[in-house]
């Protein structure tokens, strides 16, 4: 049994390009289309609630508030990217477009593949999330080289969101089932972690949840990275995120070998 | 490199009470065709998945070009190509880029496939066709550029699932023809199907499979001998029972299959003298083939 999990780890460090580069080919195709729709959702939010909220809310630890959100919406589209790509266009080229399969047939590993798929979706949540942070730095919310230091931590976050979501597509019957996870998961821990309000604001049984939450590290990274301020704990938030990513990546594929290798 | 491509033995897997593969052994020389006939379920598919390592056997042993599968099926699958029962090509990419995404699986660099990908063109008849969607092409199209693509890494073994399943006659004949063209050049062919054509033309030598189990092994024409070893006459219409107490004692075997009447005679004329004169009777005289020979073994015709 044991062999047999073996068999079906990444197996080498190379292998995953070619399958980043499949989704890199497949992606050029429908590209304006694609950045278009990932970008609109977080735009409209950031400008909805911080021109909205923010004459309202007054300033946030010394911030605006459309500055202090632009960190949270940075955090929350690299999520949101990382976990669509992965629940619905990698679900799909698992199930109706079988992809997978034909990968399967080459000399790559179902591991080979989880990895591909999970280093594409962190790169489209680097994309979604550095643009956003691109506007915010255009309109003055933000340093230009800020940008920089938050890159690394947008990357990060979109893998864990990635290997999160590929232990849900790993079990999930059919696309009806990513509903529960998404009004569940994904959008309560916005509002828990800190994204659109300082988590100080909550109950403290709350705060102790969004401490154990991987989108609340997510933001304790990169809002003092695009506010340049000091950042706290920067080793336990960047240890925190990399169980988030490792662990579900290795129980996904565990879980998809069950699921596709029976 | 070994004389044996593929050797099964003793490989068993069953899904909960249902047993998919029962007890099969088989070995597949280097540089033949062997083909696994059987009806739909009778665990083809599944036997095909094992050899490359993807679906792992409840108990048995299996050697794959001198791999053992599935612990190290990923090193056997580096020289082996698969046409997989249903397209799975990249529909939104071109017949090129599919050949150069593919390539990019087994490492190929970019030079190396653009200069594999000329003679691949040529082999599918798609050199018209090339910066082409796969959208845009026909069914038998699509089931070359698939036989194309399962050439990319230039494989010793070609695994085919039900290769022809679904073409017209016309595209059959296609991919027939090329799939002799590579047993020419020495490529080892494992094809799964249920067209006894098909097994018949290709197959050097082959298992026959019901629920799992192999009933019966061997050259295509040696089972038929074997089996059947004459003419078969094919009676419609009548009554069976009323027919087959008549000819009997002229025939050497009757098989009844719904309203047809199969039967195995040694000297078809004297038969043929018997039903003379009766009518509403269609019959057709013909050399006996391998759906006899399932037929035999079995007692039911093959469903297609």
């Amino acid at each position: 049994m044991r062999e047999g999990y073996a068999a079906v780890m990444p197996a080498n460090a190379y292998n995953w390009v070619a399958v980043w580069r499949r989704n890199f080919l497949a992606w050029r195709k429908v590209a304006l289309a694609s950045v278009l729709g990932n970008l609109a959702d977080p735009m409209t939010n950031l400008f909805g609630l911080g021109f909205g909220l923010g004459v309202i809310v007054g300033l946030i630890d010394g911030t605006s508030y459309i500055a202090f959100l632009a960190g949270g919406m940075v955090a929350t589209s690299a999520m949101t990217a990382a976990t669509f790509e992965t629940m619905y266009a990698a679900f799909a080229r698992m199930r109706a477009q079988r992809t997978w399969e034909a990968i399967l047939s080459t000399q790559l590993t179902l591991g080979d593949i989880v990895l591909g798929e999970l280093a594409w979706a962190a790169t489209k949540a680097v994309l979604a999330g550095t643009a956003i942070a691109v506007v915010a730095a255009t309109l003055g919310y933000a340093a230009w080289a800020s940008i920089l230091y938050s890159i690394p931590a947008i990357a990060l976050t979109g893998l864990v969101f990635a290997s999160l979501a590929m232990v849900v597509i790993s079990l999930a019957p059919s696309y009806d089932y990513f509903v529960f996870y998404q009004t569940l998961v994904v959008t309560p821990m916005v509002f828990l972690c800190g994204a659109v309000f300082p988590v100080s604001q909550m109950p403290s049984a709350f705060q102790r949840v969004a401490g154990l939450l991987p989108l609340a590290h997510s933001v304790e990274l990169i809002r003092p990275a695009m506010l340049g301020l000091p950042a706290g704990g920067i080793g336990l938030h960047i240890g925190a995120l990399c169980m988030y990513a490792v662990l579900p990546f290795f129980l996904s594929i565990a879980l998809f070998r069950r699921r596709l290798m029976r | 490199m070994s004389t044996v491509a593929i050797d099964l033995s003793c490989v068993r897997k069953s899904y909960g009470d249902k047993i998919v593969v029962d007890g099969l052994s088989f070995a597949v020389a280097s540089g033949e065709c062997f083909g696994l006939l059987g009806p739909n379920g009778a665990g083809k598919s599944t036997i095909a998945r094992m050899v490359l390592g993807m679906v792992a056997p409840d108990t048995g042993k299996m050697t794959v070009l001198g791999e053992p599968v599935p612990a190290r099926a990923r090193l056997a699958r580096a020289r082996i190509g698969v046409v997989p029962q249903f397209d799975n090509l990249e529909i939104e990419f071109t017949v090129r880029e599919n050949l150069l995404v593919f390539g990019r699986y087994f490492n190929m660099s970019a030079r190396e496939v653009e200069a594999a990908v000329p003679a691949l063109l040529e082999f599918a008849r798609l050199e018209s066709k090339a910066d082409a969607r796969v959208a845009e092409l026909s069914g038998g199209m699509k089931r070359r550029l698939t036989l194309a693509r399962a050439l990319i890494n230039d494989p010793h073994l070609l695994v085919m699932d039900e290769p022809t399943t679904g073409l017209d006659p016309h595209a059959r004949h296609q991919i027939w023809e090329r799939l002799r063209l590579l047993l020419a050049r020495g490529k080892t062919i494992l094809l799964t199907t249920h067209f006894m054509e098909e097994a018949e033309r290709l197959c050097d030598r082959l298992c026959v499979l019901e629920a799992g189990r192999k009933i019966a092994e061997g050259e295509p024409r040696a089972l038929i001998d074997e089996q059947i070893g004459c003419q078969v006459i094919e009676i419609y219409g009548g009554n069976p029972h009323e027919l087959s107490s008549l000819i009997r004692p002229y025939a050497r075997h009757i098989e009844v299959s719904g309203e047809t009447l199969f039967c195995y005679a040694p000297d078809p004329e004297q038969v043929l003298v018997q039903l003379r004169g009766r009518a509403g009777l269609r019959l057709l005289q013909r050399p006996a083939n391998l759906e006899d020979v399932f037929l035999r073994l079995t007692g039911r015709e093959m469903e297609r």
